[in-house]
């Protein structure tokens, strides 16, 4: 619709988009009809994969007897790096071997994979390996890692005005030191992919993976062949979360070299233990902070520098511990800062994206500064976040992107502290911990700002297929994939309104990369921006080459066209969309576009540590009340208000999902979600068992989340704002409300209190504040 | 007699089945043989719930539907049930109600959890008597992992459709399963495969009795919410495994005396749930938080305490209360106290060919308190750090009894000697005389440092949960003392 901008419609006047309309698979969902990896029915003769994972977390391979492996009953071969006829490589970075030559740098690392008729078959075999590893003192922890000075990247900072100065003469100063732990992402559907073989040397690969086309670089990297050979699809994922961005890889180039090497279709799914040792979790950090700030808890200068635990390779850490660089103000004016990161090599599985990718991790140690520096200065914590908030005349990030728009956040933040009651309910629970003495309650408002884009840059790209058939039905294909979020819902919708036709006759099918080349991952938050916005352009473009036939066949001009409730008005005729689409094909009209979009307006300048990294910021604020046990550390999350701004939303029902979705997975990963890794380097929370996800009964039974619903200044795709990640460092109120809480067994003193808050941790918080 | 295949009902029609391996899962015979893909493997542990599966069976003349981990659940353990899976909810083209709940309520974004999700459900709303609350809907889920939704939407699809007894297609079958369900019971041992290889399900106790003394060597079965593990993780393959699970009588029965409680070792953890209750209200969070309703169901009251599991949360309430084992091998009865059962982590005294029959629990005296704790990383479905129960006598505001047990802090369930003679002549009024036995217990044990807590936590809880007991016991609401089960007080308007 060139002649005007639908963009800056308002909603009442949209017929799909905005609508709270379901998750396209919803129906297949409940019935157990909709297919993932493991569900396609493979051929006759399909073979299947299972790793050999090393025993030793650090050392030099120096037998290893396979043959005891190749005699299990029902093996077809054994994959080692001998197999790879190309590169044995699944990173951009060349340090994260398909399979390990030599070297073994983390415990469960893939030392071989076996080829076999069944999959029990497989992973049985894999376990007759004998290998002997001459086993050398591994590096595991950042204490281990900032002795040993072991990095895998420079350290980097950003660095404003004289902090050193500024803490001198500050009128207080405190500092401390936060442990921020990791999170196993824990996607349902564990890693999986099912590679068949095609004539010449193509590979087609059915992947769980959130980067087809990054699983297609590799393969073709490992397979020798040129990318054209290779084709990966992913119709959904069964969750992904950041895991299945590289980590996939490895999963996908196992089948596809097994399938290469047997030349029979090969399918890869980890068990769910090996999953957790095999793949990348968030980084965990230790932030060592100090802030200095005067009598109203306003700060004068912080000093943080982020020790980040990136694992045995590079793999995301830079984006990563550069995104969380760029959330360590949150939405905080700091007059004086210097942010500086290191990058931490250990003898442990390489950390990788996880939903928010480092900002909530920055995020956490700013927030959790506020609320020293509140209970410093006396002052309710709520008032210090305040106090410190940008503001149109102090608007300037440490990295130096104007925050055009402040005036969003501190508005939303009032409308929450008002709509939660935070101020009545403070008095209440002030009054309930006076005088009980086991239970103690805590509050805690807390507030979001969430950057949108990838500073990649050149990842700020999409492509979307559209096809109009000659009956009216449309097929729509983009480089984003469907991991449960509802982007291929929401893309439809947009492609729904540009035609004006019902949604159902927009068929969604699954990312290919033989149909939208050199797509971005679905990441970064970015999906519905990008290819909400390449699917428009692609449909606007068929639209308009059926207005220009409308307008000769019907003697019309352009704008007395209508495209709505899938019939085309031409001034006073009524034509029904299908007729049209039917004429145009008659008429020679092509009905088919690859549409493109490439985020405007973005630069960032890495070296010059300076430009505007981010197209705009999403925004939300979280109230959250909790209740503690101080003889056990037990602990529960009773209330949750939470305020979240979704731009105008392209379907508030999906938006909703992903606000309370994102932000019980923060709670899990500040609360029960804890990473224990042993003496020797081995994950001992190794599987659901021991590693706990929030379940039913952890999400508070009084859960009020509401959209600010008002259109982003940016012009994004119907003015809605990213909604994937920022959700999940809401959570961050809870953590807060956990320190509220301990806070009142001695207000005369700072709360010790690492992340996740676990029963232990919050018991040992307590004993600190309890010694006289 | 004898029968050498297992039956069931799969699709609406009977199975014979007699060429299966003793240790293939329900969920292998689904998704590879069955090529009913609908029901997921998330874990592979019991865990995660997206294996969930409904068995229905006959009890006392009506249909009993529980949910399990098909995962987990060993094939031959479906003998005599229905099994319903997810894709046998939706009728044509149109959806359960649970099913249509759960979409109207965008119950599902990934949707590889929602199959076990709408099972667990379904087995809920199956056998609810009127509208079922929030809680209810938190313990039928509890065993179900979901990493998308934040849970709130499936908790209102649910609170939405599990509104009464269920008036939907199953209901109005109710006669007719019974009757396909009837039709295949019989008093047959069932034993498939060979004398080298088999699976075995004895109908009774002499049958089992006169096996096992034949095959001491068997694996014994019994909820196999463990020993699944052992085949899905560890990759063994047990070739003898004989299931206790068609096993009546004596074995399931519930004998509720004046002075103690008797209980089937073949009880179902969700079947001896209530009469566990009716020793003391302390066992029904016990109960609520062991394991998930999958694991309740399916796991047995005999299996938690045989298999001698430092962590199980029902020893050490039951040595606690002074509970005695039956055990029975060829036709010979022993009895002995639990406590003495547990020799070291994972030995217990049972002989070759000798199996748990019975479990007899004196109920505690009116002139005792009763208190058990369990602390965990998360309260639903998780293994208990720490797990103290404890049994007080009082004389006036005197103690002269205690007897105190932990699980979580030794490699059995065990005792704490040091604390239960120091509690001797506490006075609940005066906190100074707690002070020597709150130390002792701190000497009683010697925790190890794992994935769930370290062992100066579990020291410091022990001496915790004591402490919170004798506050209990010496007048403090429970509503103040415990956080799970807190509600926030509504302020007055």
């Amino acid at each position: 619709m060139p002649p005007n901008d639908s963009s800056l419609l308002g909603a009442e006047s949209l017929a799909v988009v905005s609508h709270p309309v379901r998750h396209d698979s919803a129906a297949l969902h409940v019935r157990g009809a909709a297919a993932y990896i493991d569900d396609i029915r493979e051929p006759q003769g399909a073979l299947h994969v299972a790793p050999g994972l090393s025993p030793a977390t650090r050392g030099r391979i120096k037998t290893l007897n396979l043959d005891p492996v190749r005699a299990a009953p029902g093996v077809v071969a054994v994959l080692t790096p001998a197999d790879v006829p190309g590169h044995n490589n699944t990173s951009h970075f060349d340090d994260d071997p398909l399979i390990a030559d030599g070297a073994v740098v983390f415990r469960g690392q893939v030392t071989f994979a076996v080829v076999a008729r069944t999959r029990d078959e497989a992973r049985r075999a894999a376990r007759l390996a004998q290998v002997e590893i001459e086993e050398e003192t591994p590096i595991l922890t950042i204490e281990d890692a900032l002795a040993a000075n072991a990095t895998v990247l420079p350290d980097y900072d950003f660095k404003i005005g004289d902090p050193h100065a500024a803490l001198a003469a500050a009128q207080h100063r405190l500092e401390g030191k936060l442990r921020i732990g990791g999170q196993e992402h824990f996607y349902l559907e564990g890693q999986a992919a099912f590679a068949i073989p095609g004539e010449s040397g193509e590979m087609l690969v059915h992947s769980s993976t959130q980067d087809p086309t990054e699983l297609q670089n590799v393969v073709a990297g490992v397979l020798g062949m040129p990318n054209a050979f290779v084709t990966v699809e992913t119709r959904r994922m069964g969750g992904a979360f950041g895991g299945k961005e590289t980590q996939a890889a490895q999963t996908g180039a196992l089948a596809a070299l097994a399938a290469y090497v047997t030349k029979q279709p090969c399918k890869l799914r980890l068990d769910r233990d090996d999953d957790f040792a095999i793949t990348g979790k968030r980084h965990d950090f230790r932030a060592d902070w100090t802030v200095g700030f005067d009598d109203e808890g306003r700060i004068a200068a912080y000093d943080v520098a982020l020790n980040a635990r990136c694992g045995c390779s590079v793999d995301m850490s830079p984006g990563v511990v550069d995104r969380a660089m760029f959330h360590a103000a949150n939405a905080y004016h700091l007059p004086a800062t210097n942010i500086m990161s290191r990058r931490l090599f250990t003898n442990t599985v390489s950390n990788t994206a996880f939903r928010g990718f480092g900002g909530p991790q920055g995020m956490l140690a700013i927030e959790r500064v506020m609320d020293a520096v509140a209970h410093a200065t006396g002052r309710d914590p709520l008032d210090v976040r305040k106090a410190n908030l940008y503001t149109a005349g102090a608007n300037v990030t440490p990295y130096g992107q104007t925050v055009e728009d402040p005036d969003v956040l501190a508005s939303l933040i009032d409308k929450l502290e008002a709509s939660s009651d935070y101020r009545a309910r403070r008095a209440q629970i002030a009054a309930w911990n006076e005088t009980s003495p086991i239970i103690k309650r805590g509050l805690a408002l807390t507030p979001v700002q969430f950057g949108i884009s990838f500073t990649l840059q050149h990842l700020n790209q999409a492509g979307a297929l559209v096809h109009v058939y000659q009956d009216g039905s449309v097929h729509l294909n983009h480089g984003g994939t469907e991991m449960g979020q509802g982007l291929f819902t929401k893309v439809a919708q947009v492609v729904a309104e540009e035609f004006g036709i019902p949604l159902d006759w927009v068929r969604i099918t699954a990312t290919n990369t033989a149909k939208v080349p050199n797509a971005s991952p679905t990441a970064a938050s970015a999906g519905s921006d990008l290819n909400g916005m390449a699917a428009q352009a692609a449909a606007r473009e068929i639209k308009g080459r059926m207005i220009a036939f409308a307008t000769e066949r019907y003697d019309a001009t352009p704008d007395q066209i209508r495209f709505r409730d899938g019939l085309v008005v031409i001034g006073n005729q009524t034509v029904p969309f299908p007729e049209l689409a039917k004429l145009c094909r008659q008429n020679r009209v092509q009905l088919s576009h690859a549409g493109f979009y490439k985020t405007p307006d973005i630069h960032w300048d890495r070296a010059a540590r300076t430009g505007r990294p981010f197209l705009y910021y999403a925004y939300g604020a979280a109230c959250a009340e909790v209740a503690i046990d101080v003889l056990t550390g037990e602990n529960k999350v009773t209330r949750v208000d939470i305020l979240h701004d979704a731009g105008r939303s392209l379907n508030p029902a999906l938006d909703i999902g992903q606000i309370e979705g994102g932000f019980v997975q923060g709670m899990g990963w500040l609360t029960t979600e804890e990473l224990v890794f042993d003496a020797k380097g081995r994950l001992a929370t190794h599987a659901p068992s021991t590693y706990k996800i929030p379940v039913a009964s952890d999400v508070p039974a009084d859960f009020r989340v509401a959209l600010l619903d008002e259109p982003n200044r940016a012009a994004t795709i119907y003015r809605s704002k990213a909604v994937g990640e920022p959700p999940l460092m809401l959570a961050i109120a809870v953590y807060s409300a956990l320190l509220d809480a301990l806070h009142s067994i001695d207000p005369g003193k700072q709360v010790q209190l690492d992340a996740p808050a676990t029963p232990e941790r919050i018991l040992k918080a307590a004993e600190a504040l309890k010694v006289v | 007699m004898k029968r050498d295949h297992i039956s069931f009902i799969f699709r609406g029609a009977r199975v014979d089945l007699a060429g299966f391996s003793p240790h293939a899962t329900l969920l292998e015979w689904l998704r590879l043989n069955a090529r009913a893909t609908g029901t997921k493997e998330g874990c592979g542990e019991g865990d995660c719930g997206a294996c969930t599966v409904v068995l229905a069976r006959a009890s006392d003349g009506a249909l009993d539907l529980r949910p399990v981990n098909a995962c987990i659940l060993l094939m031959g353990q479906v003998d005599g049930a229905e099994i319903l899976t997810v894709e046998d909810l939706a009728e044509g083209n149109t959806l359960h109600p649970i099913q249509q709940a759960m979409v109207d309520h965008h119950g599902s974004q990934c949707g590889f959890c929602t199959p076990g999700i709408v099972m667990s459900l379904f087995a809920l709303q199956q056998s609810a008597q009127g509208p079922v609350t929030r809680p209810q809907v938190e313990r039928a889920l509890a065993g179900n992992l979901c990493r998308c939704t934040g849970y709130r939407p499936i908790v209102d699809a649910a609170m939405e459709s599990c509104s009464g007894p269920a008036q939907d297609r199953f209901a109005a079958a109710t006669a007719l399963r019974l009757a396909a369900l009837a039709e295949m019971t019989d008093s047959a041992d069932v034993f498939v495969g060979t004398s080298t290889q088999f699976f075995a399900a004895p109908a009774s106790e002499d049958a089992l009795a006169a096996l096992y003394l034949e095959h001491p060597d068997a694996l014994i079965l019994s909820g196999a919410t463990d020993v699944g593990l052992w085949i899905t993780k560890a990759l063994q393959t047990p070739p003898k495994i004989i299931w206790l699970g068609r096993l009546r009588g004596a074995f399931t029965a519930i004998e509720a005396g004046d002075k103690a409680l008797s209980l089937g070792a073949g009880l179902t953890l969700a079947d001896a749930s209530a009469p566990l209750i009716t020793l003391h209200p302390d066992f029904a969070e016990i109960m609520r938080r062991f394991g998930s309703a999958q694991v309740r169901a399916s796991g047995t009251i005999g299996g938690s305490l045989a298999n001698g599991s430092p962590i199980g949360d029902i020893a050490p309430c039951l040595i606690a209360l002074g509970a005695e084992i039956e055990l029975r091998r060829g036709s010979d009865l022993r009895r002995l106290p639990l406590e003495a059962y547990f020799i070291a982590y994972k030995q217990q005294d049972r002989r070759s060919g000798e199996y748990l029959r019975r479990i007899i629990i004196p109920r505690p005296a009116p002139d005792r308190a009763f208190r058990a704790f369990k602390v965990s990383k998360r309260f639903d479905e998780d293994i208990s750090a720490v797990l103290g129960a404890f049994h007080i006598g009082l004389a006036g505001r005197h103690v002269i009894f205690a007897r105190i047990a932990f699980g979580g802090m030794a490699a059995t369930p065990s005792r704490a000697p040091q604390a239960e003679m120091a509690a001797i002549g506490i006075d609940l009024d005066a906190p100074a005389t707690w002070a020597e036995a709150l130390t002792a217990i701190t000497l009683d044990y010697a925790p190890i440092d794992d994935a769930r807590a370290s062992a100066g936590y579990r020291t410091l809880i022990s001496r915790n949960l004591f402490l919170k007991t004798l506050m209990e016991i010496s007048g403090i609401p429970a509503e103040i003392t415990r956080i799970s089960g807190f509600e926030v007080p509504h302020a007055a308007e």
